[in-house]
């Protein structure tokens, strides 16, 4: 029934967001896009996220094996895919995975923020979905901050997810709600160095904050699924859980062998 | 052993495409999170020349991609209406390529460094 009214004319709420983009027209944006930071910001970013992804590629190269390779390009497509389906989190809003716990979990932070950087060089590139001067803020906030974030936060409460399956559920959720809610966070600090709007700060602290705790609760939901899902059927595949039962998966005689 | 691991990676496949191409109907059109805090407080009228975004917001000077004209923009095919899907599942295989070629280059590199590099440790 929404999708009935014209573009702009839903704002009828306390909170006035554009509201559907009905028109297909319209442009469907996940991801920053150019000229919302100034060009010498969107520079630094485009530096620090080069920088980040290069010692990225060179870590990852020791978590990579003929087992994990391929898991990882699958992880990264499964992230494209389930960035598509936005969930409504607001009249008017809604929120979509930025992924970077899941990766973190299942492949390791070092592997898991170049999965994240190809996903949106994939969706700038080809897409139209986030601007390409902005790809360095959207890499810094998404495969870096949200990436590390999550893995931290995952990896401090390591220890309980051993004890059950709803326990490496909740670590996952947890992980994944404070890793949206510190790229969001990314993104204000981003605005506050060089924002090329006129929107106050404060005001967009407090949206970006609250809007993305609801989507971290989605991006938290996904993340437990997902995990639970792998862990369920190849818990050696499992990065968070390396080394917590080696003797269960690890080193049964018929695998140790190949 | 094998049989298994490609099964479970066949299955993971199986499951970004059926996300991509089917689920991604379902998506909600509104805005996410980014995209409604960046218009906050302008008014989103389309004109000729394309969007236009007029009052103070975050995305007042935002400029449109340069890739607009790229046949996948916007998650359809030729700017189609009910593509949506099909440039999903190409954007899946796409990933999958580009991720699984990165990521086995780096795995070799890594084997090669870890034999050559250290042959008398461990």
């Amino acid at each position: 029934m929404v999708d009935a009214l014209p573009p702009g004319s839903a704002g009828g709420g306390i909170l006035t967001f554009p509201g559907p983009l009905a028109d297909p027209g319209l442009t469907v944006a996940m991801h920053m896009s150019d000229g919302l930071v100034n060009a010498p910001t969107a520079a630094v970013f485009g530096l620090v996220a080069a920088i980040g992804l290069a010692i990225s590629a060179s870590r990852a190269r020791s978590d990579l094996d003929e087992r994990t390779a391929p898991m990882a390009g699958l992880v990264t497509a499964f992230v494209f895919a389930v960035q598509m389906i936005n969930f409504p989190i607001l009249p008017g809003a809604s929120g979509h995975l930025l992924g970077g716990a899941l990766v973190a979990i299942l492949v390791g932070p070092w592997v898991g923020s170049l999965c994240i950087a190809i996903v949106l060089v994939v969706q700038a590139l080809l897409f139209a979905d986030g601007g390409l001067t902005a790809l360095g803020t959207n890499i810094t906030n998404m495969a870096l901050v949200g990436t590390f974030t999550g893995f931290a936060v995952a990896y401090a409460l390591r220890r309980f997810t051993t004890r059950s399956r709803g326990a490496l559920l909740t670590v996952s959720f947890v992980a994944a709600l404070i890793n949206t809610v510190a790229a969001s966070l990314a993104f204000v600090f981003e605005y506050a160095v060089g924002g090329a709007g006129g929107a106050g700060l404060g005001t967009v602290f407090s949206l970006m904050v609250g809007l993305h705790v609801l989507v971290g609760i989605g991006e938290g939901i996904i993340t437990a699924a997902t995990v639970g899902a792998v862990a369920a059927v190849r818990p050696d595949l499992v990065y968070l859980l390396r080394g917590t039962r080696p003797a269960v998966t690890l080193r049964t005689p018929g695998e140790a062998t190949r | 052993m094998n049989a298994l691991r490609s099964r479970f990676l066949l299955g993971f496949l199986l499951a970004a495409l059926v996300i991509a191409g089917g689920l991604s109907y379902l998506a909600s059109p509104d805005p996410d999170g980014l995209d409604s805090v960046a218009l906050h407080g302008c008014t989103v009228s389309e004109t000729a020349g394309g969007e236009q975004l007029d009052g103070t917001c975050i995305a007042q000077n935002a400029i449109e991609s340069h890739t607009v004209g790229s046949p996948l923009a916007d998650y359809a095919v030729g700017g189609r209406e009910g593509t949506t899907g099909l440039a999903g599942i190409a954007g899946v295989l796409v990933t999958a390529l580009v991720a699984g070629l990165l990521f086995r280059l780096l795995s070799r590199s890594g084997r090669r460094r870890r034999a050559g590099s250290s042959p008398g440790e461990r």
